[in-house]
């Protein structure tokens, strides 16, 4: 049963694949590759039970985490073009 | 004070939960780092009525509840729309009005805008009007019925 | 009663994949990122909760039990976070929502 649900997520991840290659535009990109990204931290958690090996869960969990922070960080810096704390609301940081 | 006590608390008990190791030296070394998160996020000024919302502890399960059927729900129209026709969704972008007076009470109802598939909030205005984007006709009504903006006000001891 | 568990957790692990099928075919067959993020909301919510619904129900271990929950309650924090910043960082920068009557916004929904 696990084994099916990996193969399911493995499917899926490709079709996440397709968007961030076709586009069209960047944000469809980011939005595939958070997609993946949440698969991918799933896909870990099963292999996990797969292997009954439970410690994949703590990988799956730091995973979320810098899916999360990776997401953020990439709409922010394609809105402010800066990471740091822009000045105005359409302030264009300096790098 | 108070509130840092139960951030202490909360990050160390989060701190055994995930570590599963109970000798004394582990655990002091856990509770060395939740002291450590506690003063800097104290240092970040992260330690209020936003940061940690502590007076919403009891509350915030029955709207958790309530919302999880919400999310269900919609969940399942969504599927049912990419199913049938992905073609013949009518999208749609328009304002609500947030009847909350407080920011985290517009936060907690923007958030669960978006949680809900369907809609997602796109953007919100000083005066607490939100710019939500709808995949249908539905998600856009059940949106703009507002039985969401009035627990959210329950919750935040508003109406 | 292990045998009914597990027919629970089966139903439950293959409806989450379902789910998660689903949301990513909308993903790619959606019209355009606005529309697309709805089906992403579907795999981060329903899909990861009853695919770690199924988990949950297979395991005796309560520090395994606690680190799944954590893992949904984590999705249920951050999705909307994403989400909410993808929608604006794509209305800021100037795109327009697909809609019936074409990539147009009408006069009382201007963007802001």
């Amino acid at each position: 049963m696990f084994a099916a649900a990996a193969v399911a997520l493995l499917v899926t991840m490709a079709m996440a694949l397709v968007r961030a290659l076709l586009g069209p535009s960047i944000y469809d990109r980011i939005l595939a590759v958070n997609a993946f990204g949440t698969k991918t931290l799933l896909l870990i958690a099963v292999l996990g039970f797969l292997a009954e090996r439970p410690d994949f869960l703590d990988i799956a969990l730091v995973y979320a985490l810098i899916n999360f922070i990776g997401t953020v960080a990439v709409t922010k810096y394609s809105e402010y073009s800066h990471l740091g704390h822009p000045v105005g609301d359409d302030a264009r940081g300096e790098l | 004070m108070g509130r840092a006590l139960s951030l202490f608390m909360v990050l160390f008990g989060f701190w055994l939960l995930m570590s599963g190791h109970f000798e004394a030296w582990l655990v002091a070394l856990g509770g060395a780092s939740a002291v450590l998160v506690v003063v800097i996020a104290r240092r970040l000024e992260a330690v209020d009525h936003e940061g940690h919302p502590l007076h919403l502890a009891w509350k915030g399960m029955a709207y958790w509840l309530w919302l999880l059927v919400e999310i269900v729900k919609s969940n399942i129209d969504v599927a049912r729309v990419i199913l049938a026709s992905p073609a013949g969704v009518s999208p749609s972008l328009f304002r609500v009005k947030a009847s909350q007076k407080d920011e985290l009470g517009r936060v907690i109802y923007a958030n669960s805008i978006t949680l809900t598939p369907g809609t997602v909030t796109a953007g919100m205005e000083p005066d607490g009007t939100l710019l939500v984007h709808a995949l249908t006709e539905g998600s856009r009504a059940s949106v703009e019925s507002g039985d969401m903006d009035r627990r959210v006000s329950r919750l935040m001891g508003e109406s | 009663m292990g045998a009914v568990l597990d027919l629970l957790s089966w139903a439950s692990i293959l409806s989450g994949a379902l789910f998660i099928f689903i949301g990513t075919l909308g993903l790619l067959r959606l019209p355009d990122v606005f529309s697309r993020m709805h089906g992403a909301g579907m795999t981060d919510t329903l899909g990861a909760g009853l695919l770690v619904l199924g988990m949950l129900l297979q395991t005796t271990d309560w520090l395994v039990a606690i680190k799944l929950v954590m893992i949904v309650a984590f999705l249920a924090f951050t999705s909307p976070t994403t989400s909410h910043a993808l929608a604006r960082a794509a209305l800021k920068s100037g795109l327009m929502p697909w809609t019936r009557a074409g990539r147009e916004v009408s006069k009382e929904n201007p963007p802001s």
